[in-house]
């Protein structure tokens, strides 16, 4: 088979199995769109803005597991394309970036919509490419897809200049079965030695507790975690990135740790004396400040990535490997060796958790006129409990209400920009949750401000009519800004108060969709139900909250986990323990 | 904060050498010196990569340049026996009685001049970098006209090597 550049790139893509690709056309592409026209298996998703590809593609990888796939232009569609592969990088999530580059020999030349794109993606990205010869693409294509998906995932970008797609160079297509690369070998297998050591280490210890990142949710080791700690009884936190790889509902459950985890969790933190890390990162937003740290305790990581091992803390027990294969490892030690958790001492642990569980942080208020974020965020679970429910998040107050007050119990439904916090992520991230499962029930909880950075893609939604449902939290205040301003400003407001916001229900309806505004508590149950009946549209719900909600509980940056600001609805403000 | 020497084994591709300056400079890691060329395989490189830290950034340094895809083997060579050696090229002023002299105190230091002017002699000189700052010290600076140094390679004692 005589095949383009072109046509090279659209058939590697389908022989890697892959069923849509988001992107947007321009110049240095345009002989890929050209082979993309001519046939109809590979999907192209139109987007209005390149970042919303990213997104897109990012929010269908977290969803499936698959990597996501973008084709954008030269110049400005990659500079464009830079931040949804940044949100990707820092989440670890696979996803391959084609861009398409100036001709080969005007390199260099500050040709028209010309960038260094392997320069500028270089520090964001787990590798990138240029091809410069079409007999290169089918193998570099093969290789980017090895590279984002195996060991710790992340995006790879392949740079492709115009003259390697021209349409007039034909050359025999094959594509590789898979790809050997001397220099990149992700480890499967921890070492037998240290996971003997930290079973050991886990059982003798009497306050343990599992700490589990994204890297759970990524290795696909969820049933693992389960069995383990349902087998050892040791309560679990989840990272924000980690929520869903334990049922929340469950009570060995202590929920989410870290800047605004609960007070058991990080109370736990602070006095465990055994913590178990699993496919987390010690995230200063999880950590706080490293001197006080889980100051009593030994410390088990397991992690795919050597280089997340004592990047922040120095941990006892390093072990190197696959989550999944890892943690089967441990299953199968303490089956063999019929160990068993030390009872009476985790009997009394437990105690103390549920002492600190008692105190209820994250209560609030309902009784005002207004309608409190919490309390939106539970009525959607109320709503969506039985559905197939995925809920994609952007970044600030409502995505931490959303992490705090929606219960997940599934892996990949929770799905949001943890390291960079990119605002704009959830409507477009939706779009490929929805792509990639259209009969599920997919909605995005957002701010007025987040949700303003891609609302453009609501055409694109109409296009493919994606049903989403936009729960807009609407304050009318960047809230997480408001509330830094109204703890460490003195209340100075600078620049945080969304002014001249546009009328959401009618620009919902001027591209087509579904607009409603509610803002009375009582009338919420109703609005959800019948936005989420609308199984074939989208529905653009504009929720007016209580504009100076805070959530709580919250670490200052800097700060101990036993150092937490409470909700003002408990006795003491601030906790000192 | 010790001085460390790393011998990296890398994949000879384009814009492999910015992949692994921009992880220091991304890092916040000192770089003090930097050198690289083709082995005697010409799809490897071969750099040479002198930093400092304490044993945290050292480890960090090591773990995230064998992250790297293009990065095939490293070695921190300051963790075993090994041999260093720089080289510099030093063009100084050779004029009248102190044109015997220059000529005097390079042979001292086992410099070999290889380029010769009427005012001025250009050395080469081998060794490790005290060595030479060494011979700079014993030159007045009015004596000096240009020196380029290519920063230090290194290389294990013993039968062990470095390779794929």
């Amino acid at each position: 088979m005589e095949l383009s550049g072109a046509e090279i790139i659209v058939q590697a893509l389908k022989d890697e199995g892959v069923d849509y690709v988001w992107g947007y056309p321009g110049g240095s592409v345009l002989h890929i769109y050209d082979a993309i026209f001519r046939q109809e298996e590979l999907r192209h998703i139109l987007v209005r803005h390149e970042q919303a590809a990213t997104h897109a593609a990012d929010g269908y990888a977290r969803a499936t597991g698959k990597p996501g796939v973008v084709l954008v232009t030269s110049g400005p569609g990659a500079t464009n394309a830079v931040t949804g592969i940044a949100t990707a990088y820092m989440d670890s999530i696979p996803m391959v970036v084609i861009t398409g580059q100036v001709p080969t020999p005007v390199i260099g030349s500050d040709a028209f919509q010309e960038v260094d794109t392997v320069g500028i993606t270089r520090p964001c990205v787990k590798h990138n490419f240029l091809v410069k010869r079409v007999e290169d693409i089918a193998e570099t294509i093969k290789k980017a897809f090895y590279i984002a998906s195996s060991g710790r995932p992340g995006p790879v970008v392949v740079d492709i200049p115009k003259d390697v797609t021209d349409p007039n160079v034909k050359i025999p297509y094959s594509y590789p079965e898979q790809v050997e690369m001397r220099s990149y070998s992700p480890v499967e297998k921890g070492h037998p030695g240290q996971i003997r050591k930290a079973v050991d280490m886990i059982m003798g210890a009497e306050r343990p507790v599992f700490y589990t990142g994204g890297g759970v949710v990524l290795g696909e080791a969820s049933e693992e975690l389960r069995e383990l700690v349902r087998k050892t009884g040791i309560p679990v936190t989840n990272t924000l990135m980690g929520l869903g790889s334990y049922p929340a509902t469950d009570d060995l459950y202590i929920g989410m740790l870290g800047m605004h985890g609960t007070y058991e969790a990080n109370m736990a933190m602070h006095e465990t004396d055994m913590l178990i890390a699993i496919g987390a990162r010690f995230d200063d937003r999880v950590t706080g400040k490293i001197a006080q740290f889980c100051p009593n305790a030994r410390i088990v990581h397991i992690d795919v990535d050597p280089a997340s091992i004592s990047k922040t803390v120095r941990v006892d027990v390093p072990i190197v490997g696959q989550v999944k294969s890892v943690l089967r490892d441990v299953l199968r030690i303490i089956d063999d060796l019929k160990c068993e958790p030390n009872k009476p001492s985790l009997a009394k642990w437990w105690e103390r958790i549920n002492g600190w569980r008692s105190r209820d942080c994250l209560a609030y208020d309902q009784n005002g006129s207004s309608i409190k974020p919490q309390f939106a965020v539970e009525q959607l679970y109320q709503a969506t409990k039985d559905d197939d429910f995925y809920l994609t998040s952007d970044v600030g107050q409502h995505q931490m209400f959303a992490a705090q007050f929606y219960p997940f119990d599934k892996p990949r439904r929770w799905i949001n920009s943890g390291g960079l916090g990119t605002m704009g992520f959830g409507l477009p991230a939706a779009m490929g949750v929805q792509q990639a499962f259209p009969d599920a029930s997919v909605a995005c909880v957002t701010g007025e401000a987040s949700v303003q950075m891609c609302i453009q893609e609501l055409a694109t939604c109409k296009q493919y009519d994606l049903p989403l449902k936009i729960v807009l939290l609407n304050n009318g205040y960047m809230g997480m800004v408001r509330q830094w301003q109204e703890f460490f400003y003195d209340g100075r407001y600078s620049h945080s108060y969304v002014d001249a916001l546009p009328d959401f229900s009618k620009l919902a309806e001027s591209f087509g969709h579904v607009g409603m505004r509610i803002d009375n508590p009582a009338d919420l149950e109703g609005a959800y139900k019948e936005a989420f009946a609308m199984k074939d549209r989208l529905v653009f719900m504009n929720i007016i909250t209580d504009p100076e909600e805070n959530v709580y509980p919250m670490i200052e940056a800097g700060k101990g986990h036993h150092e937490m600001h409470m909700s003002p609805h408990h006795s003491s403000e601030r906790e000192l323990s | 904060m010790m001085r460390h020497i790393i011998s990296i084994l890398m994949e000879n591709e384009a814009g492999a050498l910015s992949r692994v300056s921009g992880l220091f400079s991304a890092r916040g890691y000192n770089i003090e010196s930097l050198t690289v060329a083709p082995t005697e395989d010409a799809t490897m490189s071969r750099m040479t990569l002198v930093t400092t830290g304490d044993e945290n950034i050292i480890e960090q340094i090591t773990k995230q340049l064998n992250k790297l895809v293009d990065v095939i083997k490293l070695v921190d060579l300051s963790e075993g026996s090994h041999i260093e050696r720089e080289l510099m090229m030093i063009k100084v002023r050779a004029e009248g009685a102190a044109r015997d002299d220059v000529k005097r105190l390079a042979d001292i230091f086992r410099g070999n001049i290889i380029d010769v002017s009427e005012n001025s002699y250009t050395i080469e000189m081998t060794g490790n970098g005290s060595k030479l700052d060494a011979f700079i010290d014993t030159l007045n600076e009015d004596q000096i006209i240009e020196t380029v140094r290519s920063g230090p390679l290194g290389i294990a004692r013993g039968g062990q090597r470095l390779s794929v």
